[in-house]
């Protein structure tokens, strides 16, 4: 009984790991900046909502990530909806995506991603520096995008790991 | 032909239009959404503002929550190299400190005659300082700002300077009812009127999203005057939102164009918000 509860507990755990994930790091403006590597930084919310919503859009909601592009907004200080404009593009390339690929294949993600990156950062450096006259340096726009773009392998392993596992834990 | 564009038009339909069966919005609809928050967060209604503000008052509490467990890592880590140096700190600080007593004894005799000579032009500055904890410093790659946590209760009004210590760290660019947010040196935004020491030269120290400054709007030979002497940059107090004299950084001896502040910006834990009136006599 004790093992039944604890393996639904954990079922429910992990299919909402990926809607956490998404909260923890808009909240905690997750990019690895502290690091202090000199023009290091990549966007892991990008990753993680291209990752979920191509694969497996039923852990997460439109509306949670429209909700974590206002959070994120207010966070960074940029004006609200920027971000959510942004991540809901985003969600509409991977609804496109899966809606004309009947063979999934990665090398084509994560192209598509680089593309999809590429458009959503040069919507959002568009609204904020040609419409809110906020300055930005272009550069690490750049820079942000190309290393998201070099990290989305490792995270699609790991995301991968924990969709089968949650595919599994459906099935049993 | 015709067929590729229907399944084009088909594809788009359905990824814009349709709801999955676990959506309760499609994704049109959220865009939508999102354009008309974007228009409506830039108006300047009251209703708005309120609207806005209480959003920002609860995302920033649940930000610095949520957060603690990361800044505590971070301290730990920084405390944790803090300890390897410290021998080599305290042989650097005990030279340092022997430096500082003979100058301290010039400077105050400077400070009174300095006094004495604003009193006889009536030129008194009083300044206002209210302590405030830094409650949010994520270092974004594209803005670099602070949330504090004294908002319009604690009379916090936009423009105010942000110093830490004796050093010039910000400026608030957004007052909340009980937080603000400061903009920091290194922003790009940021654009401080100030002047070099000794040299008396008038300059705009611009941040660059990095942890250094530079100099702009001045004289393009001005590096001429700056050879073999150290320059130090303070507020010039031009533009009257910040009091003349507040110590900024020094100019970088490899680079006469960077400025290496004197405050880490990342390592900001209080601050003072600090005010000030023209003036008064005492």
């Amino acid at each position: 009984m004790s093992s039944l509860n604890k393996s639904s507990f954990l079922k429910v755990f992990l299919s909402y790991l990926p809607l956490i994930f998404l909260f923890a790091s808009v909240f905690n403006e997750f990019d690895f900046n502290y690091l202090e590597i000199e023009n290091f930084s990549f966007n892991f919310v990008h990753i993680l909502i291209f990752y979920w919503t191509l694969k497996n859009l039923d852990r997460f909601g439109y509306l949670s990530i429209f909700l974590a592009g206002v959070i994120n907004d207010v966070v960074v200080g940029i004006p609200i909806g920027v971000s959510s404009f942004c991540y809901l593009i985003l969600c509409s390339v991977t609804a496109y995506i899966r809606n004309i690929t009947l063979r999934p294949n990665f090398v084509k993600d994560w192209f598509s991603f680089l593309f999809t990156i590429i458009l959503i950062n040069s919507i959002q450096v568009i609204i904020l520096d040609l419409i809110f006259l906020i300055e930005i340096s272009y550069i690490s726009y750049l820079t942000n995008s190309g290393i998201t773009f070099l990290f989305y392998p490792i995270f699609f392993i790991l995301f991968n790991f924990l969709n089968q596992s949650l595919s599994n834990k459906k099935n049993d | 032909m015709a067929g590729g564009r229907d399944d084009f038009v088909i594809a788009f339909r359905s990824a814009f239009l349709k709801k999955k069966d676990k959506q309760k919005f499609s994704l049109f609809s959220l865009i939508l959404l999102s354009l008309v928050v974007i228009i409506l967060s830039n108006l300047n209604f009251k209703p708005i503002q309120l609207v806005k503000i209480s959003i920002k008052e609860i995302i920033y509490r649940t930000s610095f929550l949520i957060s603690k467990p990361e800044n505590y890592l971070q301290n730990l880590n920084s405390k944790f190299n803090e300890h390897m140096n410290l021998l080599e700190k305290f042989k650097n600080t005990k030279s340092e400190l022997e430096i500082l007593k003979e100058e301290k004894i010039i400077n105050n005799f400077l400070k009174l005659e300095n006094e004495k000579l604003r009193s006889l032009i009536d030129e008194n500055i009083n300044s206002n300082e209210i302590l405030a904890k830094v409650m949010i410093d994520r270092e974004s790659p594209f803005l670099r700002t602070i949330i504090l946590n004294k908002g319009t209760k604690d009379n916090i009004k936009l423009g105010m300077a942000i110093i830490d210590g004796v050093y010039l760290v910000g400026q608030i660019i957004e007052v909340n009812y009980s937080n603000s947010r400061a903009l920091l040196l290194s922003d790009l935004n940021s654009k401080i009127p100030s002047v070099l020491a000794p040299q008396n030269m008038q300059v705009v120290i611009s941040g660059t999203g990095k942890n250094y400054g530079i100099i702009e709007h001045t004289k393009d030979d001005f590096t001429e005057n700056l050879i073999n002497t150290e320059t130090i940059i303070y507020t010039s107090g031009l533009g009257g939102l910040f009091k003349p004299g507040i110590p900024i950084g020094k100019i970088s001896k490899d680079k006469k164009n960077k400025v290496n502040f004197f405050s880490d910006f990342s390592q900001l834990d209080y601050v003072k918000i600090i005010s000030f009136n023209y003036g008064d006599k005492r």
